[in-house]
């Protein structure tokens, strides 16, 4: 058997380790450019003020606990023969009540939080205002971007000024940002960590984001959902400018002036929205003067290419009851994952003969009309004191008893409801 | 030959030498076995053995080279993250770069930290609960194959193919056919569906073991903790892992067959997928960190000298874990647009569980508290997962905040968050069980200096890799890049590299620990099986302890049985022995396991006339191996007088 006393461990030094660990983060922490705790847009930094708070709250036990492991790894080292032993000592009713209920207690508060800012901050909530002091006008009208994630590249389609861009995008400061989100592929996620937090972008569906930017910034979103060989450099400029120079920045697309190191691609038409989803990397910035109509929910639809059925329109015919027999055949068309990344579309693009009569047969059955997403915007609301509960009506207390007398003399002509209270009255006094 | 031709060779430089390298090794390995006549030693005495603590030791071996395996990935990761700006390519491609990073996750939560907690309990349990075996000794085997199975499939994706390039939970549709075309995918699937088939074997057998097995007296509430820990992990594979397997197959038949189920037409839906990996997946990170809790309570009590403080709560907080795990997968996609109230229903759940959690923390801290602490290395890690655990379980409880976890989701915040779990958790606890158990499983204790000279490479070398990354995180910088544009950022990235460089110093520190233990044995050679005062069954036994475990079963009347037993002063019995009903070993489990790599492999290359013969070979040999009624022996009494009397021996001397 070993001898009882070990040495002991120095343990202040790890404490002394975890204290200057802790300064140092702190410095580096002021010293580097922590975007998500400092951003420029008014949702990113009520998330960035939580991250804060609810640090804080955890603090509370967090700090507590370790300084006791600490302070018992040092108190009770074997070589301390001071300190009391109570080797059978296993039990204490107060202490088990507090190791509960003290992490209980930061969890309620913590719980109430994450409820009330998880609905406050729900991306598909229209923001209820521009920052902390200056709530949406009500005429606001929030300007809408059509983002579609591709591989290996970001697509903007600004439908409100009828221009497109890849891989840049510009906003005005101080107006309701409306964001809707697709994937052309694969699953990715459309993050600007100075303007708010991110949601997928995923293909055959649309997420939406809501949000504002409040300063004239240039930073950088990205993609945060790994995608392929492409991914690293799926990031896009991201620009924060006045509403006199995003008007001025529409007419520049609109005139066809390129970004700096950009380039124009002319017309955004369903051709050339082919070609742009071919898999790429390291896209240069690229405006496009104008737009086919519709190309945003022809994408969701995953109908741009022509001869191929929209999503909506097969699931129509399926809710029917499908086309039967007739169904069946060369399901190959309107397939949409077929080719992949490897030869996107190159099928359709040089159709056969064969190929050209199967066409034919999908689009008289097609009529090649996306239907939109449906919109699960959620409204913010007129007053946000309504979900903090201030001014709200005290709850009333409703009087249980005499509820059950009403239950059992309200039925009084109707013999059935009687009997079935009357047994029911019966079973509680059992 | 399917499509396994010579382009599936490596071509890549690096590989290749890789390759050169490993067959290299791999030959002369072979070559040292054949010259030293070890194979058939190996064959008998290890492969085709039944006793559960050599399947266990088997585990932990595996364990261990796949760890340095995982490490291998991570550190490139480090060095290409820490040159890849300015334009800088770095040295990896993206082909390469990707296949890294899901074969690091993969591995390490398949292949490393699965095999060294199953190898744990496998090891342990019987002993705690004064059993001889396991209720099913032979699928003990077959699961341990299996595992090793998988193991060998990932091995083979390194120079024949290539792996994933998907992230370690291949998320539809990019690991579908359309945009992951080659093996890679493949071989992700079929290794984890023949690894899964092992993991839920040894997950029943280690349920009925727990609940059929335990020694007269020891009732559920006497269960040492380990084993409660132990018995609810298994539970949670058991419900979770089927769930995986369902999973794979779809993503199988989507891949092989044509189906729908998660592409992105003819109504397939990768959100499904997402659920469902997830529903197995939130389970699985506390089927790894149950049986560490447990192993933490266990050193903490020993070490303190004391009982461990409110047992009854440390149970329920078990159970609570266990019940809750269930409850939570969403919070690991808050950010794909379901709605405030379900995540933030999932958000609240997340956080419910820290409170057993924490209960458990204090659980350990009242046990220290009046105790008398012996820092030897298995309660220093312990105290330096105290320590590292609650800043990681903070960050997730963070995580769990949904608006907080749109601004943190993907980035670098949450790779330190789960590392600093994992690492801080699992992964010293299960150095923690090493250096509290070794002495148990080979009758001599590990060295301490070398022990320390890990712990303090490892421990500070954590801090210094996972700190930069926290820091990145919070200034926006997502998982799984391979070059940045942003030289700013690079220094942190050095710092990082710079943990991973201490902690390869701890491993290495770690590997020499082993290898100085071994070599002087006899200095550190532990005579009585009891070398820490231990409070549970196990140390009752000789280290190691005898094949037939207990010659006699013991009888518990308290929940730290064996403290029990030295306090009353209970003489072990030297005579009245009887012959010993012992499961006989089989290399069934080997070949079975065998045949299923194949079928994985032919069914990765499309070699369909070799699969086809694979599957009926592991039917029939199944089958076969049904009508050999050679399953058990006796061990004579002469044998069990005579173990036993060398054992009164050693013990006598001990006392001397």
């Amino acid at each position: 058997m070993r001898p009882p006393e070990s040495r002991p461990k120095p343990r202040q030094l790890t404490a002394l380790a975890k204290v200057l660990a802790a300064l140092s983060l702190t410095g580096a922490l002021s010293a580097c450019n922590t975007v998500v705790l400092n951003p420029a847009g008014d949702v990113a930094r009520q998330q960035g003020d939580l991250v804060v708070i609810s640090t804080l709250l955890m603090l509370l036990i967090i700090v507590p606990v370790m300084a006791a492991t600490v302070l018992f790894a040092w108190r009770y080292r074997a070589s301390n023969k001071e300190a009391v032993y109570q080797p059978d000592w296993d039990h204490s009713t107060q202490l088990e009540l507090l190791i509960w209920t003290a992490p209980l207690l930061i969890i309620i508060c913590l719980g109430a939080l994450t409820w009330v800012t998880t609905h406050l901050l729900d991306p598909y909530r229209t923001i209820g205002r521009i920052d902390a002091t200056t709530p949406v006008a009500a005429n606001a009208k929030p300007l809408e971007v059509e983002v579609v994630a591709l591989d290996w590249k970001w697509l903007f389609i600004y439908p409100e000024q009828g221009v497109a861009t890849v891989n840049e995008l510009v906003v005005p400061t101080g107006r309701p940002l409306q964001f809707k989100i697709t994937s052309s592929s694969v699953m990715n996620s459309f993050y600007v960590p100075a303007m708010a937090g991110q949601i997928y972008a995923m293909p055959g569906m649309e997420t939406r984001l809501h949000a504002v930017v409040n300063k004239p910034i240039e930073t950088v979103g990205f993609s945060a959902n790994y995608s392929g060989a492409g991914f690293s450099n799926m990031r896009f400029a991201t620009h924060a400018v006045t509403e006199a120079d995003f008007a001025k920045w529409t007419a520049d697309v609109k005139a066809g002036t390129p970004a700096t190191n950009g380039e124009t691609g002319g017309n955004l038409d369903r051709a050339a929205y082919l070609e742009l989803e071919k898999p790429s990397e390291k896209v240069p910035a690229t405006r496009y003067a104008t737009v086919a109509p519709n190309l945003y929910d022809a994408i969701v639809d995953m109908c741009v290419e022509p001869g191929k059925m929209c999503m909506s329109e097969m699931m129509a015919l399926d809710a029917r009851g499908g086309l039967g027999k007739a169904g069946i055949r060369n399901v190959e068309m309107l397939a949409y994952d077929k080719h992949g990344r490897e030869a996107a579309a190159t099928a359709n693009a040089n159709p056969n003969a064969a190929i050209q009569r199967e066409l034919a047969w999908v689009r008289a059955l097609c009529r090649q009309m996306p239907g939109s997403a449906p919109d699960k915007t959620v409204k913010a609301p007129a007053n946000l004191r309504s979900l903090t509960g201030a001014g709200m009506a005290a709850p009333q207390s409703l009087p249980l008893f005499g509820k059950d007398e009403q239950a059992l003399s309200a039925p009084k002509g109707e013999p059935v409801a009687a009997n079935e209270a009357a047994h029911s009255s019966q079973i509680s006094r059992n | 030959m399917g499509r396994l031709w010579w382009d599936a060779m490596p071509q890549e430089p690096i590989v290749l030498a890789t390759f050169v390298v490993v067959a290299l090794g791999g030959a002369a390995l072979v070559a040292a076995l054949t010259y030293f006549k070890l194979w058939g030693y190996l064959w008998k005495e290890w492969f085709t053995s039944v006793d559960h603590k050599k399947i266990g030791i088997m585990y932990m071996i595996l364990g261990l080279i796949m760890f340095l395996r995982g490490f291998a990935d991570a550190v490139m990761m480090r060095i290409q993250q820490s040159i890849a700006f300015n334009g800088n390519e770095g040295y990896l491609n993206a082909h390469h770069y990707d296949q890294i990073f899901t074969a690091h996750g993969v591995i390490m939560i398949f292949f490393v930290a699965m095999p060294f907690v199953t190898g744990l309990m496998n090891y342990i349990v019987p002993l705690q609960i004064g059993a001889r075996d396991v209720s099913f000794p032979f699928l003990n085997n077959f699961s341990f194959w299996m595992t090793t199975a998988g193991a060998v499939l990932v091995m083979a994706s390194l120079f024949i193919g290539e792996f994933a390039q998907t992230g370690w939970l291949a998320y539809p549709p990019l690991s579908n056919l359309a945009y992951s075309p080659w093996v890679g995918v493949d071989y992700y699937i079929w290794a984890l569906q023949i690894a899964g088939v092992g993991t839920l074997l040894s997950g029943v057998n280690l349920i009925a073991t727990i609940v059929k097995m335990r020694a007269p007296g020891m009732t559920m509430m006497r269960m040492p903790i380990f084993t409660w820990t132990a018995l609810c992990t298994n539970i949670l594979i058991v419900a979770a892992f089927p769930v995986l397997t369902a999973v794979m197959t779809m993503l199988t038949v989507d891949r092989y067959l044509g189906f729908n189920f998660f592409t992105n037409d003819f109504g397939g839906s990768p959100m499904m997928y997402v659920n469902l990996i997830w529903i197995w997946g939130h389970p699985e990170v506390y089927i790894l960190i149950l049986p560490l809790f447990g192993v933490f309570s266990e050193v903490t009590a020993t070490f303190s000298g004391k009982r461990l403080f409110g047992y009854s709560s440390m149970v329920y907080a078990t159970l609570v874990i266990t019940i809750l795990s269930y409850l939570v997968w969403l919070h690991h996609f808050f950010t794909m647009g379901s709605g405030a109230s379900v995540n933030s229903f999932f958000g609240i759940t997340t956080m419910v569980i820290s409170i057993p959690t924490g209960a458990k923390l204090f659980n350990w801290l009242f046990t220290m508290y009046r105790g008398r602490i012996r820092f030897d290395l298995p309660m220093m890690w312990t105290v330096a997962f105290m320590l590292t655990f609650t800043i990681g379980g903070m960050t997730g409880v963070l995580l769990a905040v949904p608006p907080a976890d749109f601004v943190l989701h993907n980035s670098l915040f949450l790779i330190a968050h789960f590392h600093n779990v994992i690492i801080g958790g699992v992964l010293f606890g299960i150095f923690a069980a090493i250096n509290f158990w070794w002495p148990k499983a080979f009758g001599f204790r590990l060295n301490e200096f070398w022990g320390k000279v890990s712990f303090w490479l490892w421990v500070p070398g954590f801090w210094f890799a996972f700190m930069p990354l926290y820091i990145l995180g919070l200034m926006g910088v997502t998982r799984r890049m391979r070059v940045f544009d942003d030289p700013s950022i690079q220094i942190f990235f050095i710092i990082a590299a710079f943990g991973a460089l201490m902690i390869a110093g701890g491993i290495g520190a770690m590997l020499v620990q082993f290898a100085v233990s071994i070599w002087k044995r006899e200095e550190l050679k532990d005579e009585t099986g009891d070398p820490w005062n231990g409070r549970t069954l196990e140390w009752s036994t000789s280290s190691p302890p005898p094949e037939y475990n207990f010659a006699f079963t013991p009888i518990v009347h308290d929940i730290d049985a064996w403290e029990d037993m030295k306090r009353c002063g209970v003489e072990r019995p030297t005579t009245g022995y009887r012959p010993i009903h012992m499961p006989k070993g089989t290399g069934t489990g080997l070949i079975l396991a065998g045949l299923s790599t194949v079928l994985g492999f032919a069914m990765i290359w499309y070699i369909w006339w070799l699969a086809a013969v694979s599957f009926l070979g592991v039917i029939g040999y199944a089958i076969f191996h049904t009508f050999n009624y050679k399953r058990d022996y006796h061990i004579p009494v002469e044998t069990v007088e005579a173990t036993e009397a060398a054992r009164t021996r050693q013990l006598a001397a001990a006392g001397a």
